[in-house]
């Protein structure tokens, strides 16, 4: 068999708790097969619960949490792992099959050196001494392109950033020369920027060790980028399976299709971009421990329009819906609402200013009490702000869960029953009960799959036509500034780069950090990425 | 700079850079000592508030007004409050914490002894519960949600709901009276012998052992299942590290800082906690001399205890925070 993983017909199941019933057993992955030659790479893409994760883990023969592998097999090299014992297992793990996750961070032990967790499975398995080891480690380090590779080693998970965990990480993976590695998302908790670079390490690590991967992602053009082959997967069905260009060029699948057309432009450029509903000007604030976070801001969003802030994490963008809403007083400059000046702190507002000001979040899961119906989530400003109760509440609740496209069978349900995408509509239904002239939404789609996102962003614009409500929307996601946004602010470090309308913003010519942030945007484009690298090599050759 | 506090903050702040550690700790030592300074005046002014008076508890019967005035002028009682405080703090800072009433004797002298009889029973019950409550705990993870957890569990529970006078009693009731197996009353002299000794510490330590057991045990496994759920958990299982190695080389080092405090939480219970359990098994320790004091109104063994068990709480959990501190490697190694 020339095959280094096959998997047959593999079939996962789980036990599942429903509140106030008995547990029961459910199958999440039914019967996946697929092949993987050395030195090759296998994109596994799809939203959550698509089971993907479980696919990755099976190749550990791991189940997370009460998962656990019902049926099929896993031939690594010709010999299934199914069956074999808890030392024969244990002998893989680490060994010849290792494991990134998305979240480095979480999962580097806080306690220890990076170059001490790095080296242990290595060494632990007696694959190479412990000097060798580290020498390994170092070299790993350098080809990741991680700062100072010496010295890397004897730092502590706390002291290096993000993107640096997840190369280390990835060096971890590939200390103990493994046949093959379990990419689990390694990018989707990343900048842009950075989420390039960790790209193009990872990239140039698997073709400089000739190890094969398994690559997990739910952003079909990052996979685009690094695979020879790609799995769709579906409720842990596969719905497509084939060469990468295949896939990409020619999708066969309604469902992929869905996915390789996701981000088109929904709306057209507002022509008169003047009529302010919110002024921001020259707002500098800073956090109780002295930090400033925001220099100098001065930004508006027109009425009925929607301004998109964009920035990487760090930028100040949330930061700047905090004093908008009065949470964070800034220490300098003005915030305008209509013709008047709104108090810096939220407790000196009136109520009506506070009415028109409302917010969405990007969890709606922790923004919502777990214990109150969707009923009275909605409910609850339409009593505040207008002092509706019982059956006329209820009346304009029902008529809001229209509007969201969700209705009247939801009233009585809790939050803990809706998918990712109902909750964010309540939340969206909460903030319009208001009747607020301006939306902020910090983030709203990041936490939710491609599709659902979509969905979200349709239904916020037509919300938009139909009541003339501005948006004040914060993202870090080019895709979504292009698809629906009328002007464009961009921060970086707390201050503004760049404000303007959206054809202004997003085309040449370039502030020099927006030039870099399109750029780092995966495009759904076979060689995208060793095409921005060039480019960039080319500009620093020229510098 | 116009605001001179300004100037001290900058400078703190420059400290906090270069030796955070050293200013974490120094911080919490300076804490303490103003913690301690202001339960002294707390321990003297409810000494004062409470009703009662030495003199006529003293003089009983035979008290008349110009007997109580005596009294009252012999120990200094006629001079204003804050003079008073601050002569017996000037003491108590020398180690010298006055004279009984009752006896006229020093209270540093005696106290020793009767503090040095607390410990001993404390530090017994500490030697069993720590271990036992760690390893119960470590039992109950193991177990976790099956048999033997929820049987800790509910045993523990139980024993944590009874107050400690009434597990002295049934013990004394099974263990004394009915099976004669153990001694009772507790009361120990200096000429005892070492198992003599400890025979009769046996039932007042094992009631204290049951009491703090419970919260030890929970804390533990509440501390381990958190940390055994952490991704970093999951890394090492997926290197293919054994159980043990995983839990020794990974969890143990972050499950420490959480099991200390809420350790050293019950050691400092242990030695205050003493007074109820010292009473019922007639042991002549703090608990008891501080009780014996406050029936007949000697204050300055009341103020002395009171300061010294407030110390050891204070202290005990100083040193709990010191060591959840020096355990965090974000504060060992700054960025």
């Amino acid at each position: 068999m020339s095959d280094l993983l096959s998997v047959r017909d593999l079939r996962i199941g789980a036990t599942i708790f429903p509140p106030g019933e008995a547990p029961q057993d459910i199958e999440i992955v039914h019967g996946v097969s697929f092949d993987l030659q050395k030195g090759k790479v296998l994109g596994l893409i799809g939203e959550s619960g698509a089971g993907k994760s479980t696919i990755g883990l099976a190749a550990l023969a791991y189940g997370r949490g009460g998962v656990r592998i019902t049926g099929g097999e896993v031939f690594l090299d010709g010999q299934d792992i199914l069956p074999l014992d808890k030392k024969g297992i244990r002998n893989i793990r680490g060994a010849r099959v290792c494991y990134v996750a998305q979240s480095a961070a979480a999962s580097f032990n806080p306690a220890h050196k990076l170059g001490d967790q790095v080296i242990e499975a290595t060494v632990e398995h007696g694959i190479m001494s412990r000097e060798e080891a580290h020498k390994r480690a170092d070299y790993l380090f350098e080809i990741l392109g991680l700062p100072d590779p010496k010295n890397f080693g004897n730092r502590f998970p706390h002291q290096v950033s993000g993107g640096q965990l997840q190369r280390a990480m990835t060096a971890m993976a590939l200390c103990s020369k493994p046949e093959l590695i379990v990419f689990d998302e390694p990018t989707t908790a990343l900048d842009v920027t950075t989420q390039i670079d960790v790209l193009a390490a990872i990239k140039n690590a698997i073709e400089k060790t000739g190890t094969a991967a398994l690559y997990i992602t739910h952003d079909l053009a990052v996979v685009a980028q690094i695979s020879d082959d790609i799995m769709v997967l579906r409720n842990g069905e596969t719905v497509e399976y084939g060469p990468v260009q295949q896939i990409i060029e020619n999708p066969r699948q309604e469902y992929t299709k869905a996915l390789v057309n996701v981000r088109q432009t929904k709306q057209t450029e507002a022509r008169d971009q003047t009529d302010a509903l919110l002024k921001v000007e020259n707002i500098s604030a800073a956090y109780g421990n002295g930090v400033q976070v925001l220099h100098d801001v001065s930004l508006h969003v027109p009425r009925g329009q929607t301004l998109a802030v964009v920035g990487e994490s760090g930028s100040g963008k949330s930061t700047l819906a905090r004093v908008i809403t009065g949470l964070l007083p800034p220490f300098k400059g003005t915030v305008t609402f209509g013709d008047e000046e709104l108090s810096n702190a939220q407790k000196d507002r009136s109520r009506d200013h506070l009415r028109r000001i409302q917010l969405i979040y990007q969890m709606a899961d922790t923004a919502m009490n777990p214990r109150q119906t969707v009923g009275q989530i909605i409910g609850r400003p339409l009593q505040f702000y207008f002092g509706k109760r019982g059956a006329e509440r209820k009346k304009e609740v029902i008529k809001l869960l229209d509007e969201i496209e969700m209705g009247q069978a939801f009233y009585d349900r809790y939050p803990a029953e809706l998918s990712g995408g109902q909750k964010q509509r309540v939340a969206i239904a909460r903030a319009l009960a208001a009747q607020p002239e301006l939306i902020l939404c910090d983030e709203p789609t990041s936490a939710l799959d491609p599709l659902v996102a979509e969905g979200i962003l349709d239904l916020l614009l037509r919300l938009q036509k139909e009541r003339q409500v501005s948006y004040l929307f914060i993202t870090h996601d080019i895709a979504i500034v292009r698809a629906i946004a009328d002007s464009v602010a961009v921060m970086l470090q707390g201050k503004l780069v760049d404000f303007g309308p959206r054809s202004e913003v997003l085309n040449p010519p370039f502030d020099d950090y927006t030039d870099l942030l399109l750029k780092s945007v995966p495009e759904m484009e076979l060689g995208w990425l060793e095409k921005v690298l060039a480019t960039r090599k080319m500009e620093s050759a020229g510098h | 700079m116009a605001n001179p506090l300004a100037g001290v903050r900058a400078a703190r702040h420059r400290l906090k850079e270069t030796h955070p550690l050293s200013v974490l700790i120094a911080e919490r030592l300076g804490l303490s000592v103003l913690l301690l300074w202001a339960v002294s005046v707390l321990i003297f002014a409810g000494v004062e508030a409470l009703p009662g008076d030495f003199a006529e508890t003293y003089l009983g019967q035979s008290a008349t007004p110009q007997a109580i005035a005596n009294i009252r002028e012999d120990l200094g009682l006629d001079r204003p409050i804050t003079t008073r405080y601050f002569e017996w703090l000037g003491g108590v800072v020398q180690g010298d914490f006055g004279n009984s009433w009752a006896s006229g004797a020093p209270v540093s002298e005696q106290i020793t002894k009767r503090l040095g009889n607390s410990l001993f029973l404390a530090f017994f019950a500490a030697v069993i519960s720590v271990p036992l409550a760690v390893g119960l705990g470590m039992v109950a993870v193991h177990y976790r949600n099956r048999i033997p957890d929820r049987v800790i569990n509910v045993v523990s529970l139980a024993a944590i709901s009874l107050p400690e006078f009434f597990i002295g009693y049934i013990l004394i009731v099974f263990f004394a009276v009915q099976m004669g197996v153990a001694t009772f009353p507790s009361t120990v002299y200096d000429n005892m012998g070492w198992s003599e000794r400890l025979a009769a510490i046996a039932l007042p330590t094992a009631t204290l052992v049951l009491v703090v057991l419970a919260h030890m045990m929970r804390m533990t496994r509440a501390a381990i299942i958190s940390v055994m759920s952490s991704a970093y958990m999951e890394t090492a299982e997926l290197k293919g590290l054994g159980a043990f190695k995983a839990i020794v080389k990974h969890a143990a080092p972050n499950a420490i800082a959480p099991i200390v405090n809420v350790v050293a939480l019950n050691l400092a219970y242990l030695v205050v906690g003493v007074v109820v359990v010292e009473v019922v098994f007639v042991y002549p320790g703090m608990g008891q001399y501080m009780v014996d004091a406050v029936t007949v109104r000697d204050m300055p063994v009341v103020q002395a205890c009171g300061l010294i068990f407030a110390a050891v709480y204070i202290l005990l959990n100083m040193a709990a925070d010191i060591v959840a501190i020096v355990a965090n490697p974000r504060l060992r190694h700054p960025r």
